[in-house]
């Protein structure tokens, strides 16, 4: 690809995913919403926040993304439900899977 | 009463701080792949500015790189940033009502700063919480992409210090308390299997959309409560 081909891209894909983000915040100005329906919106994100986190902690691509990074993500699961610091439940998830990779584990 | 707010802000800044952290090593990943894929020097950088979403980025050097058309590489970008929808409805509250507010915020709005914003109770804390964390990982991602796309390959495989496992993890901890109310139970889980099984079938950011299907059930199940609270 020459340089004006991948300036236009990057210019279309910047300017659609900014429309996907201001969309959001006017129409919903626009629209005088109940309070059903403004906890069904933090429901749909809240949603779609733990089908990230299960999509990316389990899966690369179309596949199984191994053991590694499940078993960190799990460990962070565990130490998050019993309230441990954040920044404690980060830095397990990363060394639990840097750790399993060193020993071969994929 | 003021001390324990003041503390629990330095411990929100100081998580946020580490998200921040995590996050510029991946951008110095990210500059480091585009640049040794054999993208000009510019062009991680000016994504990073004008795009700003990690996922969509590394979608879209992958695809050109792999000899993939721009076309698809430019849609299966914005698939993956369809997500960014709902997230604005959700959290639009936060950005108050001033045009230029609303315009910067949009840019800021990524997976992390609306996890950290929902995670807060009161208004004026998600407030706090979703600038800085928007402005910080801004600055942080867009640092660690000229760092990796000038220092080369450096650091390509993030994977190694188990960064890979952080994002999934950072979002989770923010998730958690939500799922401490009853209702969002159910509609996570459909939404989490409905996304899962549809990974293997589906082009990337598709599944996680599909499971807004989970939300279905949520209205069906909060009708009755809402009914006794009135």
């Amino acid at each position: 690809m020459d340089g004006v081909e991948l300036l236009i891209a990057t210019g279309v894909l910047a300017l659609g995913t900014f429309a996907f983000r201001f969309a959001g915040p006017v129409l919903r100005s626009r629209v005088k919403l109940t309070p059903k329906a403004e906890r069904l919106m933090a429901l749909a994100a809240v949603v779609l926040l733990a089908a990230l986190v299960a999509v990316s902690a389990l899966t690369e691509g179309h596949g199984f993304a191994g053991i590694a990074r499940p078993a960190g993500v799990l460990v962070a699961g565990v130490l998050a439900w019993r309230k441990a610091p954040f920044a404690l439940v980060v830095v397990a998830a990363a060394a639990t899977a840097a750790l399993l990779r060193l020993a071969g584990v994929p | 009463m003021r001390s324990i707010w003041r503390t629990l802000d330095r411990d929100l800044a100081r998580d946020i701080g580490l998200v921040c952290l995590a996050d510029c090593l991946v951008g110095v990943s990210y500059g480091a792949i585009a640049v040794s894929s054999g993208f000009p020097l510019w062009l991680p950088m000016l994504m990073s500015l004008l795009v700003f979403a990690g996922a969509s980025q590394f979608m879209f050097i992958g695809i050109v790189a792999a000899g993939g058309n721009p076309f698809a590489a430019v849609l299966a970008g914005l698939l993956a940033n369809a997500r960014h929808l709902p997230f604005g409805f959700a959290i639009g509250d936060v950005l108050g009502k001033r045009w230029t507010a609303r315009l910067a915020g949009s840019h800021l709005m990524i997976d992390e700063s609306v996890a950290f914003a929902l995670a807060q109770r009161e208004a004026h804390r998600r407030r706090a919480a979703y600038w800085a964390c928007g402005i910080g990982l801004f600055a942080c991602w867009n640092i660690g992409v000229v760092g990796g796309a000038y220092a080369g390959t450096a650091i390509s495989d993030t994977d190694v210090f188990g960064l890979d496992a952080a994002f999934p993890a950072v979002l989770l901890a923010l998730v958690l308390p939500s799922l401490r109310d009853k209702a969002a139970r159910l509609p996570v889980l459909i939404g989490v299997l409905v996304a899962l099984a549809a990974t293997p079938f589906l082009p990337a950011g598709l599944p996680v959309l599909l499971a807004l299907a989970g939300v279905l059930a949520g209205v069906a199940a909060k009708e009755p409560e809402l009914e006794e609270a009135r």
